[in-house]
């Protein structure tokens, strides 16, 4: 687990996270979410080690992730949004830097390159952005950590590589594995992230599960207008809106309708899920 | 598996298993895929697999062998006719009225 207490990071004179607090539990697959600039990717650095809380704490299994204590950094992995076209092909890459994970799995590294049709003996630096990103994906999931942090996995990838990472996720992950995406592509994640933490300036909205939010908000898709609606969006064929829930029947969250949302009542939002 | 807009995934998960049982493509005592599988397979994250197979426990249509994985019950194919013949009798056989009163039509279109 790792629980997070009062986390304050700022760059110079210019506070970006502030009294961040929640725990990130085994056995999910976090969605990092919030507008640019409000800190999704610092807070991915703080977690993985790069950069030192300046107030507050961070604290993964016991370790503090600054103290960057070898035996934690090879149980997680952190995939950056701007990886590096090294000068060697994709599999001599993985089998250099894969000795610094203890439970970095070639096969695995093979395998997933295949399912994104990949080809690791191509050289890093004669890849596409979108090519680069899936090699760098396989390596990540090969590493086979425990803590998986991800800045914008899907961006750059082709439209088949997209399902095929959903999947991916899944089947090459451990089961207590903690995983954390941040990304504003939600669609390519839909069904995968869950929990849901949107992060605004200096603060958490949410961070819940789809569950917990279903039980709460109900999503309604048609084309008669809902009363007291806290937020309503024309789709093709009918309405988005997304009220209180007092029914108690379940709908499907949908992710952007469930952002606007909470941006639109970030009070009442936050009023409603700390209860 | 393609999902529809507004019903809650866990559930139509679960529809999609009763409608493998009442086509007979899953039968008695069948081993189904275990939630990582079924989660890896439909691109699903495997805590919301895991509330469909509870519902589905709870309602007595898969049973869960400890350490094996879940099977489909013995009465299963019975269990989802019955619900599901419940459920088309209350909410679509008025739903289907109403539309045809709206369009002037009478049982005579079923040719029975």
């Amino acid at each position: 687990m790792i629980t997070i207490k009062d986390l304050g990071f700022a760059y110079g004179e210019k506070p970006v996270l502030k009294n961040i607090t929640m725990n990130l539990q085994e056995g999910r697959i976090y969605g990092l979410l919030g507008e640019n600039g409000v800190g999704k990717t610092t807070l991915l650095t703080l977690l993985c080690g790069l950069k030192k809380p300046m107030a507050g704490s961070i604290e993964t299994d016991g370790h503090k992730p600054f103290d960057r204590d070898p035996s934690f950094l090879s149980d997680q992995y952190y995939l950056s949004d701007e990886v590096a076209a090294i000068n060697l092909k994709a599999i001599d890459y993985a089998e250099t830097f894969g000795k610094f994970w203890d439970g970095f799995d070639m096969n695995k590294f093979t395998e997933v390159m295949e399912v994104l049709e990949n080809d690791p003996q191509q050289k890093m630096n004669h890849m596409s952005f979108g090519q680069l990103k899936k090699t760098y994906i396989a390596f990540a999931l090969a590493c086979n950590t425990k803590y998986l942090f991800m800045d914008e996995p899907t961006n750059g990838l082709d439209i088949p590589s997209k399902a095929q990472f959903r999947k991916a996720v899944t089947k090459y992950t451990r089961e207590d594995s903690v995983i954390l995406i941040s990304t504003h592509q939600v669609r390519d994640l839909e069904n995968i992230i869950d929990p849901i933490i949107i992060l605004d300036r200096q603060d958490v909205l949410l961070n819940a599960t789809l569950e917990e939010i279903s039980e709460k908000l109900y999503f309604d898709y048609t084309t008669d207008k809902v009363d007291g609606a806290l937020y309503s969006e024309m789709i093709p064929g009918g309405n988005i809106q997304v009220s209180l829930n007092n029914s108690g029947t379940e709908s499907k969250v949908n992710i952007e309708a469930l952002f606007n949302t909470v941006h639109q009542h970030k009070e009442l939002i936050k009023g409603i899920f700390n209860k | 598996m393609e999902f529809n807009s507004n019903k809650s995934i866990y559930l139509q998960i679960c529809d999609a298993i009763c409608e493998q049982i009442l086509s007979c493509e899953l039968i008695p005592d069948e081993r189904i895929p275990s939630v990582r599988e079924y989660g890896a397979e439909i691109g699903v994250n495997p805590n919301t697999i895991m509330r469909s197979y509870e519902k589905l426990t709870a309602d007595g249509i898969i049973y869960n062998k400890r350490g094996i994985g879940y099977f489909i019950c013995p009465e299963a194919h019975k269990t989802v006719l019955e619900a599901q013949r419940k459920e088309f009798m209350e909410n679509e056989v008025p739903a289907i009225r109403r539309r045809m009163e709206l369009l002037g039509l009478d049982a005579s279109i079923f040719g029975v």
